[in-house]
Order: structure tokens, then sequence, then C-alpha cells
């Protein structure tokens, strides 16, 4: 027995569990309600004549309750589908609830539109590539980030970047004049190869003495045409003056004993730019033909570097 | 130190406890003391002695007992320092932790190839493109401004919203353009969380994560940048794929340095991190570099490299129309009933790609080089760069 007064008297004075409360107004939570809020006029529980508009999938069906089934819900609700059709959905709406309340056929036309607007926007940004949602994973990140806080203190970064660098210099990448290289320290290291490869070529001219001397002076030259071509290349502006001529002397005065020695000593030190041309000629008139070649050949490229470097 | 076990805890009286053990412990500590003293008077005389020792006192780690890996390059695993490629006039690796021929010979053929082998003026500086995901924020912004910084040739523009603006299509946009880096930084919860590196006009694409970001001036006491070109470290990237990531990272750079910058960009991969730094140096002697940071630093974390552009899926496409089969052959069969299956239909807008004039649009559907999986980590010591 359907009494609607009777259900409306319960629910809609006392409990009902698709009620949702709030200051100034009552919602109702059921799929079936025509327009979502709480009162006697769109409550399908207490409307004997009632008729809905669902989407399902993306298809709108008009839902028409049939009061004579109320004893098995399952079949309570006769569904009719409406048409793809805007205007063709609410002439089949009309026709369907002909005799029906304005008030219903309203609201299910309201809705209709309603429903159909929200499908061509969900389409519509379907077609748009949105961003991909990622989930965070908490434990994931916080074990990363020990991990990371392990590898960074593991790395000793400035001590890796610190070798790096010196194996580059020392193994001559930044070229034969270095511009990133104060003069003291290049020279040191100059230095520090030069004795190596003395220490080594002791070796070998001693091997060398016991079998023949005539290569080794060859060789010896050989590594004074080697030399020739650093000595224009280490950099250094005028100001060294002094210092190098210094050296020359206490060169001059090794030299007699110990030739190849001065050869190594001498370039060097050696400035290169432009305006010590002559001084230089002067300096080492026995092997001037090879340096007039070298000379040319790097003072240009030095003498530009050379006005960066004042830079820094 | 007596010689019977004794707990000083069986001891029921509190102070009397205290004091028992706060004696045993410092026994125990003269007794260490002694020790090291010891063996630093015998060493003092004998340098060898400690050399030997500590050739063989070397702790294990993680890096060192790294699971072996068939794509590592280098004939040694465990000697896996600095093994940049050489192209780079600045790095020079040591010959012996070189790639063998063939693999050389693979790397040469990647797609960096045209950067490293291109006869253009060397110090010129490579265009990047530096742009953000949609909707970024100042985070994000004064980031973005810290990378212009970084790369020479970079320039930045902000992301405009919208459809023609997915990141495959401001790719190959910037591909027509002559840029040849891609940068997107991607934000969350306001946050800097992500990189897309795009070597440009044809990928690869990677994808970064992205932590541990300080900006120049959170770094105390931060040297100021300059804009000479900087040189690059690229150190510990040993496998095949390690190898691209450097290699990419190098294109983002002027393949001459100016040295008398003595600026000095890293990217240092630890465990597969990349932590990314940049000093200014200066060798104070034949031992000493003296090094003062440039800021920013932050730590990458490879995610996946993809080939070629990132790609736009053009979801709003026209199915392929009916065509008749001619039986023709008998494989051709299933073709008909695959073109009904496809997306719902379109609705009355049809989509308008913004077509940019680039040299060709990008891909519809991304292809994966390597994508990271937390269980490819099978192990702590497993390592893919």
């Amino acid at each position: 027995m359907q009494s609607d007064d009777v259900i409306w008297s319960a629910i809609g004075q006392q409990f009902c569990s698709y009620k949702v409360k709030t200051v100034t107004q009552n919602f109702c939570r059921n799929e079936y309600n025509v327009t979502g809020l709480c009162n006697r006029q769109s409550c399908p529980l207490a409307n004997s004549r009632y008729a809905t508009v669902r989407e399902k999938e993306g298809v709108l069906y008009l839902y028409v309750k049939t009061i004579e089934r109320a004893h098995s819900p399952a079949h309570m609700w006769e569904r009719i589908k409406l048409s793809n059709n805007y205007t063709k959905a609410l002439e089949q709406i009309d026709k369907e609830l002909i005799h029906w309340p304005n008030f219903t056929i309203h609201k299910c036309k309201q809705r209709v539109t309603k429903i159909t607007q929200y499908l061509i926007k969900m389409r519509r940004t379907k077609l748009r590539e949105q961003p991909k949602l990622v989930g965070i994973k908490k434990k994931l990140d916080r074990r990363e980030a020990v991990r990371e806080r392990k590898a960074l203190s593991a790395a000793h970064l400035e001590r890796a970047i610190e070798k790096e660098l010196l194996e580059r210099l020392k193994s001559k990448a930044y070229g034969d004049a270095p511009l990133n290289v104060n003069e003291s320290v290049w020279q040191a290291i100059l230095d520090k190869e030069k004795a190596k490869d003395r220490a080594q070529d002791m070796e070998d001219g001693l091997e060398l003495e016991a079998e023949e001397t005539d290569e080794e002076d060859e060789e010896e030259l050989e590594e004074e045409g080697e030399w020739d071509d650093r000595e224009f290349v280490s950099d250094i502006s005028g100001d060294e003056d002094d210092l190098s001529d210094l050296e020359d002397a206490v060169d001059g005065a090794s030299g007699s004993d110990d030739d190849e020695s001065s050869g190594d000593d001498q370039p060097t030190t050696k400035t290169s730019l432009g305006k010590r041309k002559p001084g230089f000629s002067q300096r080492k008139p026995k092997r001037g033909p090879r340096i007039e070649v070298e000379y040319e050949h790097e003072t240009e490229t030095v003498s530009t570097k050379a006005r960066a470097v004042a830079g820094w | 130190m007596p010689t019977q076990r004794f707990e000083p805890s069986s001891i029921k009286n509190k102070i009397k406890r205290e004091e028992v053990s706060r004696k045993s412990k410092k026994a125990k500590g003269q007794l260490k003391l002694q020790r090291r003293l010891e063996l630093a008077k015998l060493e003092a005389d004998d340098p060898k002695a400690k050399k030997k020792r500590l050739a063989e006192n070397v702790p294990r780690t993680l890096d060192n007992t790294r699971e072996f890996d068939p794509s590592i390059l280098t004939a040694d695993p465990s000697a896996s320092t600095s093994a940049t490629p050489a192209q780079d006039p600045s790095s020079s690796a040591p010959p012996s932790q070189q790639p063998s021929a063939e693999s050389a010979a693979d790397i040469s053929s990647d797609p960096f190839a045209s950067y490293f082998t291109s006869t253009s003026d060397p110090s010129l500086p490579q265009k990047v493109l530096i742009t953000t995901s949609p909707k970024a924020t100042r985070v994000t912004y004064e980031f973005c401004d810290e990378l212009v910084g970084v790369f020479p040739g970079a320039e930045f523009y902000k992301r405009p919203k919208g459809r023609g603006f997915e990141m495959g299509n401001i790719a190959s946009w910037a591909a027509g353009r002559g840029y040849t880096n891609l940068i997107v930084v991607n934000e969350n919860t306001k946050k800097p969380n992500a990189i897309t590196m795009v070597h440009l006009p044809s990928g690869p694409t990677a994808y970064f994560k992205l932590t541990s970001i300080e900006l120049t001036k959170k770094i105390f006491n931060h040297a100021r940048a300059t804009a000479h070109n900087p040189e690059l470290v690229l150190n510990n990237f040993v496998t095949r794929l390690g190898h691209t990531v450097g290699r990419m990272f190098q294109t983002f750079f002027p393949p001459l340095p100016e040295f008398q910058g003595r600026q000095v960009v890293t990217l240092h991969n630890q465990r597969d991190f990349l932590f990314f730094r940049r000093h200014r140096y200066a060798f104070r002697s034949t031992e000493k570099v003296a090094l003062q940071e440039i800021g920013p630093r932050f730590t990458l974390k490879l995610r996946s490299l993809k080939k070629g552009l990132p790609a736009v899926k053009n979801f709003g496409e026209a199915p392929k129309p009916l065509e008749f089969d001619t039986f023709e052959d008998a494989d051709e069969d299933l073709k008909i009933g695959e073109d009904h299956d496809s997306e719902p239909q379109a609705p009355e807008e049809a989509v308008e790609e913004a077509q940019p004039t680039s040299k060709g649009p990008p891909p519809k559907a991304d292809e994966y080089e390597w994508q990271w999986k937390p269980e490819l980590e099978t192990t702590r010591r497993t390592f893919f760069l």
C-alpha cells in the first residue's frame, strides 16, 4: 500500500538516509531525485508519480516510476532510452510524459540539458592531452632521499672536481699556454715535468751511451726542438723580464757543462708577446731558423689571448 | 683490562656501576690510542708499510662492489672515474678508460654526433630553449632564471596555456627555429620536481627527477658567474646509458670553453644521482685547486629516456576511412575489423592541430629506450648510469 503523505511525514520531518542537512537547505542523495533537493515535490520516495532523467555510459534514459510495481522495487522504474539528438530528446519527454504535472516535465528537460552539456565537456577534455597524474609514493621518495644523501657524501664532489681539473692541467688539455693558470703554478708544473723527463732521459742516455753516442746527440737536438715548441706558448706577460734574464744568466753559467738543461730551462720561462721578438732572436742565435718559424706561428694566437688574460 | 669477562651491568649500585663502566670504557679507548700511536710510529720510519696498509685496507663501498653490468663500456668496471668521452677539448680521460672500438663507433653514431663533428665555430653557444610546465609559479621561474645563467645560449619562454602548446609541439617548433636543446621544468605543488631535456631536432628526450635545488643566493659565500663558456666535468658515466646522458648534457654547452672564465660545470654521477654544481677554480699549486661555488646546485635522477621528441597524442583524430579488401593477401583480412574499433566519436568541433612550422610533426606515441622502475633496483648495488 503506497501512501505518499505517510511516507513524507516520516522522511520529511524525521529521518531519511538520503537526506543531507546543511545550514540553509536540505539536499537529497537519492540517485533518482530529479532536482537533488529534499522537498515534497522532488522526493522520489514520497511521490507515486515520478519521472527523472539519468545518464548511463554517455546515454540518456528517462526513468518513469510505475507505482503498481512498488512491491518489487527492482522493476519499479520503467526505462526509456532518449535520443542522442537534444531536441528530439526533449520531444520524446513531452511525448512520454503527456498529462504529467508541468513541474516534472520541466525538471526532466532541465536535467537533459545539464547532462548533455557535461557530456560534451567531458568528451572535449578527453580529446585534449592532459597531464598525467602519478601517485606519490612516500616510501620510495624517502628511500631515494636517503640514498641521495649517502651518494652525495660518498661522491666527495669538490675532491673529484679538483682531481679532474688538475689532471687536465697536467695533461696539457688547456693547451701549452693556459689562460686559467697562474704563472708560477704553470712554471712549477713545467718544471716538474721537465724533471721527470730529465730523469727518463738520464736513464735512456745511460742505455744509449753504452751503444751509440751519435744518436744520443741527435735525440738531444730533437728534444730541444720539442722544447722550442713549448717555449713560445708558455703565456705570460712582459713583467717577467728580470726573472727570465736572471735565469738566463744562471743557465749561461751552467750551460757550459750541461747543455741539455739550459736548452730545457730557457724557453719555458720565455714570454712571448710581440714586443719581445727581437730580444728573443738575439738571445738564441744558434737556433735561429727553427725559432723564427715557430715564432711567427705562435705569437699571433698568444697575443690575442694575452689581451684576454689581462681581464682576470 | 681484566682478563675475565666482567659485565658492569651486573652491579646493582648505580653509582658504582657507572664508575666501573666509565673506567672500562676509558681503558678501552686508551688501548686503542696506544695501538694507533704505535702504528703511526712504525710507519713514520717505514713509509712503505703505510702504503701497503692503505693499499690493502680498502673499505667496501656500494661503488666498488657495484654489480657488473655488461653495458659498462670500460674494460674494468671498478675503475670508473672520469670516463668522459674525449671529444671535448677540455675533458681528457686516460686512454685506458675509453670504450672499446666497437662501442666507440656506436657512440659516435648516436644522435649527438652532429654536435661533436660540426665544423662551425666551437665557441658559439648552443641555442637552448627553457620553459616550464603550464601554470608555473614563482619558485619555478626563479629556478629557470638560474638555468638561463648556466647555459650560455639559453633563452627562457613562458609556457603558454592551451592546445597546441604540448611539449612535443613546442619541441618541433623550437627545432624549426634552430634551437638545439629544450628544457622543460615541471612543477608539482609549487615546487619544481622534474626536468625534461630534449635534444633537437630529433631527440632523444630524457626525463629526470629533480631534487635538492639550492639557488645561488642561498649558497653561502658564492661567487658571481661570468658570461664565459664554462668547462665541463662529467664524472663517473660508465655505461652506455650513462654515456648517452653525459653526451646529451655536453650538447647544452658550446664545445670550446673560455678558459679565462675559470668556470667549471660539473655533472657528477654517483650511484645514479647526477649532482650538478658550478664552481670557479684557481690553481694554487701543482697539487691544490681552490674552488668557489657559483651555484645553483641540484640533483637529477634519470627516470626515462625516450627516442625522438615527446609525443603529442591526437585523440580527436578521425579514424581511417574504410577500405575494400581485395583479398590479395590473406594476412590483411583483419584490417577492416581493426578500423572499426576506434575511440568514441569526436564531437562536432574537430581538433585543429596547431601545426608548427617545423621539420616535421612530433611523433604520435612514445618510444622508450629506458625507463626506471622500482623493481629494476634489485639490489642497492645496481646502478644504470
